[in-house]
């Protein structure tokens, strides 16, 4: 029943469901520790309780997702060797040495402050604290650093050589390191960790904001503060990610051009001069058996003067590549398609809202809020949809150019593979989703005056007076 | 670019170390998970939870070093024995999923029993999964060129489940060893009885496997026990003798920190003695270090990253345990 083929397909749909459930952690724990440090340095610079309140509002829910993410972060560590154990072998001495610098100077650093920034505020004393906290935000950035370094350098590779055994082996770190779209994939994936928690922080101030309306309250000041945070952040942030990701496809079509071939939709090529340029196609239907796309609704010449600054310029379609070359255009046309989509989004949210709070109505906006809302967990779709496009169109290769996928994978049996994928599906559906909704029911509550931090033990079931007000529901919750 | 011999030596000393360092590490906190059946709901779990809450993530980090460090110093062992020990190294992660969230989860949920179960069942099934793997690399795997051509069961003996077991006895003699140190009244009188049947059965499981080690291939009989190395290997057994008996000493006069040092010592002369056997051996019979080290220049990029990193983490590791140092409560930090 089960052939060769299909054992790497089955580790193939193990490695992009372990990561790709994986990042929607660290997307969120990168943007959300910075959101941190940020939030207590605004209550130690203006003592206002306000900050400290949010702070803890937050550092709940960030207590949950950093141990998702450590959990599922160490499955992937392992996941090299058990699914591709050739890839493991053959570009192990190039990566490696990256990815056990991610442990040296990232891993431990966020794991060995955690707890002092969930715990210990009351322990260490206010400095201290802030400290611990920029320590685990420190740590996140450098973690993103190397493994970004990593995948990088799978998709651009230089600075290596191949010795008798076919291994890879460096002959420079810094061009290892620092492989032409390393840079810009690092500033796209941080900016996209800052929007996604920017609009996750925003969705559940809007949230809060309708129902207090509906409920005829008025907001408190903490959800004023954190939604109007979150639409600045939309509104600085998005403008400059849709330029960095330009930047960034322009690098990709100078090092691969079969993946921009294939996120544009272009199976054929474009000769170029006046009206051979290439158009920017919107929508379509790729059909990659025929190598068509069909329905296409499509803008000329755009295409090259986006790429290639220049209306008549020409393109290489995926007819210039060898047919074993050539990525899938069905997925990464349409992922990409998403995320780009996306962007523009939160650029009109961001935009809306400077208007708004011009006009004074940034807190009682009812129609900005309702889109905030819709807005909240797209960071997440549009940042997996990034990755797909990324992952997706370096194939058929794990190292572009030079290792094949078919040629990376680990000598296995595919029920064992399938075994275990069936494993990960329920274990990560169950955990994960037991995570979410408690990181809902928290997000659910209206941060208030005299929060908690995040307790452990017999404390939270325990109902805890907060401050003068009322009593903390967090305290209750229930699954 | 080859392998530099005097540097592959250097990394399998990091690498054993790095191994080591999580048994010390996260041996107790897994040994917690393990023991928590024996401990009365609420308060005494609570408890034992708080003592690990602030330093588990910290502690588990050892194993992404373990593992990869292995990848990146040892690529070609890593890349055989991760498919030959799939389905333990998989039940592990899996396992340490459940255990992991269970810190955070148990303090959000009114349905504590299904995570108490979640961190307990965890807990074990990643020890004894780490013992299988220990087992599995001892007994030796069939190679082929540079990949693992057995089956997907071949780990899977006797042998494996003897050191399945034998691992999660001593973690959980860790875990109670711990309990010991870091909690008073009832909570610390129940973690003396557990040390107690813990000890024993962790001693029981050192000697069954020391005896069942040296018939897996003749080579490390002849290690053991023939001259001269039998002189070398020799004080690692009278060692052990002399550690369980101070062991059950410490826990008559009930002294604190004692027992848990004592037991860590019992797995240190137990990790020599493994290594006694395996050296040079990357993966036994098959593989020596030399032929799995990476390259000259990997080696010494990584050494200048453990030589600078590692002694700044030992710092901040020890700083963040002295934060919650003392005897804990079931309250908590907050
Ligand atoms: C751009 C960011 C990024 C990307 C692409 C990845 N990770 Fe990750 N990872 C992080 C950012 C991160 C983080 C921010 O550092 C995490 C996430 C949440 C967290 O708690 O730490 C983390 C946790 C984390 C941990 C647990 C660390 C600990 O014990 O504290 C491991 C072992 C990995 N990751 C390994 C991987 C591997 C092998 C990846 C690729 C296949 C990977 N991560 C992709
Ligand atoms: C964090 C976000 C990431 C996501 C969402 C992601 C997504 C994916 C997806 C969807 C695939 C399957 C593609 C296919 O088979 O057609 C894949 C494959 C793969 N990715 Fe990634 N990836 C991510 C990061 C990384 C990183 C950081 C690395 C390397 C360090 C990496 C290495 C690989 C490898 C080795 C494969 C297997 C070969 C293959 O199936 O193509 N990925 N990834
Ligand atoms: C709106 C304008 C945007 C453009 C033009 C753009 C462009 C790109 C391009 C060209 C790639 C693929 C690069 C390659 O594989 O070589 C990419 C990947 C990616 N994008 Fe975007 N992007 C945009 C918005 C966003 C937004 C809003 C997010 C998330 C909030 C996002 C998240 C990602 C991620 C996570 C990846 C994968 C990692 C990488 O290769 O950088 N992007 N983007």
């Amino acid at each position: 029943m089960f052939d060769t083929v299909s054992a790497i397909d089955l580790a193939r749909a193990q490695f992009a469901f372990t990561i790709s459930f994986h990042f929607i952690f660290p997307s969120f724990t990168i943007g959300l520790a910075s959101y941190l440090t940020v939030l207590e340095g605004l209550w130690l610079r203006t003592g206002r309780d306000v900050f400290l309140n949010l702070f803890k509002y937050w550092l709940k829910i960030f207590a949950i997702t950093f141990g998702m993410g450590v959990v599922s972060g160490i499955v992937m560590a392992y996941q090299f060797g058990t699914n591709w154990a050739v890839f493991s072998d053959k570009a192990g001495p190039v990566i490696g040495p990256l990815m056990a610098y991610e442990v040296l100077t990232a891993f431990f650093l966020e794991a060995g402050f955690l707890g002092v920034m969930l715990f210990g505020l009351e322990r260490v004393g206010k400095r201290l604290h802030f400290i611990a906290t920029c320590m685990v935000a420190l740590g996140t950035a450098i973690s993103a650093f190397w493994i970004i370094a990593v995948n990088s350098w799978m998709q651009t590779p230089q600075g290596y050589a191949i010795n008798a055994q076919g291994q890879f082996y460096t002959t420079s770190w810094l061009q290892v390191i620092f492989n032409p779209s390393m840079p810009y994939r690092l500033v796209h994936v941080l900016l996209a960790a800052y929007l996604t928690t920017a609009l996750v922080v925003g969705g559940a101030g809007a949230w809060h904001l309708l129902k207090d309306r509906r409920e005829g309250r008025t907001p408190r000041e903490g959800t004023r503060i954190m939604f109007s945070m979150a639409m600045w952040m939309a509104v600085i942030v998005a403008p400059i990610q849709i330029v960095v990701g330009d930047e960034h496809g322009l690098n990709t079509l100078a090092h691969q051009p079969a993946k921009i071939a294939a996120m544009e939709g272009h199976y054929k090529s474009f000769p170029g001069g006046p009206g051979g340029g290439a158009p920017l196609i919107l929508f379509g239907i790729p059909d990659d058996k025929a190598q068509v796309m069909r329905h296409k609704i499509e803008i000329p010449a755009l295409g090259s003067m986006i790429l290639k600054h220049d209306s008549d310029a020409a393109m290489a379609g995926l007819d210039s590549f060898p047919a074993a070359d050539r990525a899938p255009v069905s997925i990464t046309f349409w992922s990409f398609r998403i995320m780009v989509g996306i962007g523009f989004g939160i650029l009109f949210m961001g935009l809306w809202s400077v208007v708004a709070r011009f006009n004074g109505s940034l807190a009682s906006s009812g129609w900005l809020h309702r889109l905030a809302l819709l807005m909240g967990p797209m960071g997440f779709v549009a940042v997996i949809a990034g990755w797909v496009t990324t992952e997706v169109g370096r194939q058929p290769f794990t190292v572009f150019g030079l290792l094949r996928t078919t040629q990376s994978a680990s000598p296995l049996d595919a029920p064992a593979v399938a075994a275990s994928l069936i494993a990960f599906i329920i274990t990560y559906f169950v955990v994960f989703g037991v995570g979410t909704w408690f990181i809902i029911k928290l997000m659910g509550h209206e941060p208030h005056p005299g929060e908690t931090g995040p307790t452990r033990g017999e404390a939270p079931r325990v109902p805890i007076l907060g401050g003068a007000v009322d009593i903390d529901p967090v305290a209750q919750l229930a699954e | 670019m080859a392998p530099n011999d005097t540097l592959t030596l250097i990394w399998a000393g990091i690498i054993g170390l790095a191994i080591f360092g999580y048994v010390v590490m996260d041996g107790f906190d897994l040994g917690i998970g393990i023991l928590f059946p024996w401990l009365d709901k609420g308060e005494h779990r609570d408890t034992a939870v708080n003592t690990i809450a602030p330093v588990w993530d910290g502690n588990e980090t050892w194993l992404v070093l373990g593992g990869g460090g292995l990848f990146a110093a040892f690529p070609l062992a890593y890349a055989i024995l991760m498919p030959a020990v799939y389905a333990p190294v998989i039940a592990m992660l899996l396992g340490l999923v459940f255990r992991g969230v269970a810190f955070e989860y148990r303090a959000r949920t009114t349905r504590l029993w299904i995570w108490d179960a979640a961190f307990a069942g965890g807990s074990t099934l990643a020890a004894f999964s780490q013992g299988v793997v220990l087992g599995a690399v001892l007994q030796g795997v069939s190679v082929t060129g540079r990949s693992y051509s057995g089956g997907w069961w071949e780990w899977l003996s006797p042998f494996s489940v003897l050191t399945g077991v034998s691992v999660v006895a001593g973690y959980a003699l860790l875990g109670s060893c711990w309990l010991i140190y870091r909690t008073e009244h009832g909570l610390q009188d129940k973690a003396f009885a557990l040390a107690k049947l813990t000890g024993i059965a962790t001693l029981v499981a050192v000697l069954a496997v020391s005896a069942a080690t040296p018939f897996l291939n003749t080579d490390y009989f002849s290690r053991w026990f023939t001259m001269p190395g039998m002189a070398f290997v020799a004080p690692v057994p009278i060692l052990v003798v002399v550690t369980a008996v101070l062991f059950i000493r410490a826990l008559q006069n009930r002294a604190e920190i004692q027992p848990f040092l004592l037991a860590l010592l019992l797995f240190l002369l137990s990790f020599t003695g493994l290594g006694i056997s395996m050296f040079p051996w990357a993966i036994p019979g098959k593989v020596t270090i030399y032929q799995a080290a990476t390259a000259e220049n990997s080696q010494i990029f990584m050494l200048i990253g453990v030589g600078v990193m590692l002694p700044i983490i030992i710092g901040y590791t020890a700083y963040a345990y002295w934060i919650f140092r003392g005897k804990v409560g079931h309250e908590g930090y907050h």
